[in-house]
């Protein structure tokens, strides 16, 4: 097994699986000529030509649309949106289309498509490019949504989405294409709705996903040497949403932390600790904390921004309070 | 690529060569008893679904095709059978036409089980693959990009299969409309693209909503021929989509075609459409009436006899009963199944 990047890593699962399947193809703003707009699909042009990695026009509700037609026949279509916040300007297409094609059409025809993205703050691009806006897609019944925080997971969640015969958000984050993990060569596949414990604790259960995973591993890891075992989960797959994973780590820790790149209020750490309430009342002994990102649209200055964005230092005294310690 | 320099083909109404289109002469009296019993069965069709609203068999929203029989049965006529269609809200005659089973239709709008769409969709996203009929969609425009998306598909597989993709003058105003034109032709898609231009998006009339009320030009910017035609006249509009579909198939390039029409209707079954238009308009258009013009014309060609014509209405109404005792018969899905299809099981 090879060390490479999330970057390789999903590059790795496009081509193992345009190889093995001729109707998956690639289409989105500059994923051929240009190699990219964060490089995953640099090489793939010169690799399966013109037919299979397709450039488009700035139009995202329209290619969004035409991906979902052409997976509305059967065809596999991998679309690179060149970051998530533009999602919200094919949302029609998206929320409104491909998520609904099996429902209302009575399960008739189906949408095998997948809509790549990369998402998340802390490059100062300010107020329209930081989101992640996962929540909005993981609110809507007939999409399948993802967010793989490690090189491994993005290989494996991202072959599962390709042969998965639903639209699938796959949500990637732009602080994770450089970093490195070890990954299976070859066929390896993530099945979605599985959370993943990325480290074994007893104290309290924190809980993330994407970048936040790396940042409650460093808080775990900082709370170890004060004698505090942190069991650090990560969700992997947000829609659906492996709540049984979760409430065994409460009932075992009776603690529970949650931490989330975006705004605090009404996101996915708002769902996965109603889940919890529900599931696990009894075996809490403290309030659930919430550590999720300042309330506003992201602002440019440095110092601002690095604010917005939870840190480990947030997340470690996250801990402690619901610790009381 | 995309460097050509097509001539914009135009065919106004008044170019239209009109008589070789209404010349009985050029169809076999098949096809002539064809398109007038598609046509009718439209109407009757129709009529009936706006009764069986009345009488909350049908709810929700509930969009009519009356008036609109020619451009219905003229465009899909032209249709292969391996071609794709797609529809807006307004699809009923189109589905009937295509030979979905008018039982399942009617089955769907009341909700049943046995609707094409299982109950799930209702008046506005009938469906059925097995006809190519890729649904109708509740979305102005949403539709377009999905008809392009089919086309991208037979272009990727290298097939000769042509995709039909219709929608309403409000639809032109729309992003989509233009983003999905725009790819269309920058990549040389087998699109055909049909406006029924009805007049009105549900009561804001095209010159209120448009600044170009020729809609036919709309494709022109991106290189798409445009066409314009009767659509109150089923062989001009046949006429035309034949020639246009096997183009279609032929350049694999899109097309644009406007077909000028009205529905007699309101928008939908709780407009009663006077708000906004005249009596007068009204009564002017309802004298160019498609199955009523067409059945004259019929008659004074001899084509057939007004014996003829009464045991085809006999027919046509046998048809629209058998589909409304289909549907009654029908149970509604079963509430315990309510989950199913939300997400579709992976082969």
């Amino acid at each position: 097994m090879a060390e490479i990047t999330y970057r390789e890593a999903l590059r790795d699962a496009l081509i193992e699986e345009m190889d093995q399947d001729p109707d998956v193809f690639i289409m989105g703003e500059e994923v051929g000529v240009f190699q990219g707009a964060y490089k995953v699909t640099e090489g793939l042009l010169d690799r399966f030509g013109e037919k299979r990695v397709v450039d488009t026009p700035i139009a995202e509700e329209g290619f969004i649309g035409i991906g979902a037609g052409a997976a509305m026949t059967g065809l596999r279509p991998v679309v690179e949106l060149m970051t998530i916040n533009f999602g919200m300007v094919a949302m029609d297409q998206i929320a409104n289309h491909a998520a609904k094609i099996s429902y209302m059409f009575g399960g008739r025809l189906k949408c095998p498509m997948v809509i790549r993205a990369p998402g998340g703050g802390g490059q100062q691009l300010t107020a329209q490019h930081s989101h992640s806006l996962d929540v909005w897609f993981a609110y809507i019944p007939g999409l399948k949504v993802v967010a793989p925080a490690v090189p491994a997971d993005a290989k494996g969640m991202l072959k599962t989405a390709i042969r998965d015969d639903n639209p699938v958000m796959f949500l990637e984050h732009l602080w994770l294409y450089n970093t490195k993990g070890v990954v299976p060569e070859g066929e390896h596949t993530v099945p979605f709705g599985e959370a993943d414990v990325k480290r074994v604790g007893s104290d309290v259960t924190l809980i993330a996903h994407s970048r936040m995973v790396l940042f409650a591993l460093q808080a775990a890891a900082q709370l170890s040497e004060e004698g505090i075992s942190v069991e650090v989960i990560d969700l992997r797959s947000i829609r659906p949403l492996d709540a049984e994973t979760l409430v065994h780590s409460v009932q075992k820790t009776n603690h529970c932390v949650i931490a989330e790149e975006e705004h605090r209020s009404f996101g996915v750490n708002a769902e996965v600790a109603a889940t919890i309430y529900e599931e696990a009342f009894d075996y809490l002994d403290a309030p659930i904390e919430r550590v999720g990102g300042v309330e506003v649209p992201m602002p440019y200055s440095k110092p601002l921004e690095q604010e917005v964005i939870p840190s480990p230092a947030k997340i470690v005294d996250a801990v402690k309070r619901t610790l009381g310690s | 690529m995309g460097q050509s320099q097509k001539p914009t083909d135009r065919i106004s109404d008044a170019e239209l060569p009109v008589r070789e289109a209404g010349d009985l002469g050029n169809y076999e009296n098949d096809q002539l008893l064809d398109f007038y019993a598609s046509m009718l069965f439209v109407r009757r069709f129709e009529e009936r679904v706006a009764e069986m609203y009345l009488r909350a068999k049908i709810g929700g929203y509930c969009h009519l095709n009356i008036g609109e029989e020619a451009t219905v049965v003229g465009t899909l006529k032209a249709l292969r059978e391996d071609d794709y269609f797609f529809g807006s809200y307004r699809t009923h005659g189109f589905a009937i036409v295509r030979d979905l089973a008018p039982g399942a239709v009617m089955a769907e709008l009341f909700g049943k089980r046995d609707g094409c769409a299982r109950g799930r969709g209702g008046s506005m996203h009938l469906v059925d693959p097995d006809r190519r009929f890729m649904g109708g969609y509740g979305i102005v425009g949403g539709s377009i990009p999905l008809s392009t998306g089919v086309a991208f598909a037979s272009k990727y597989r290298s097939t000769d299969e042509i995709v039909m993709s219709v929608f309403g003058d409000g639809a032109t105003n729309i992003g989509a409309f233009h983003e999905a034109l725009n790819m269309a032709s920058l990549w040389k898609l087998p699109n055909l693209f049909i406006c029924t231009n009805n007049q009105y998006g549900m009561g804001t009339s095209v010159a209120r909503a448009s600044a170009v009320t020729e809609l036919w030009k709309k494709g022109v910017a991106y290189d798409i021929p445009g066409y314009k035609v009767n659509g109150m006249d089923v062989l001009a509009v046949y006429q035309l989509t034949k020639k246009l579909v096997e183009e279609v198939r032929r350049t694999k390039e899109p097309i644009f075609v406007e077909c000028v029409t009205y529905r007699y209707r309101g928008h939908s079954m709780a407009d009663a459409g006077k708000n906004y238009r005249t009596d007068e308009e009204m009564a002017a258009w309802r004298k160019r009436d498609p199955v009523e013009n067409f059945r004259k014309r019929l008659l004074e060609g001899e084509i057939f006899t007004q014996k003829d014509a009464d045991a085809i209405e006999e027919e046509v109404l046998a048809k629209v009963q058998d589909a409304v005792d289909y549907a009654e018969a029908s149970p509604f899905p079963d509430v315990a199944d309510l989950q199913q299809f939300v997400y579709a099981e992976n082969a």
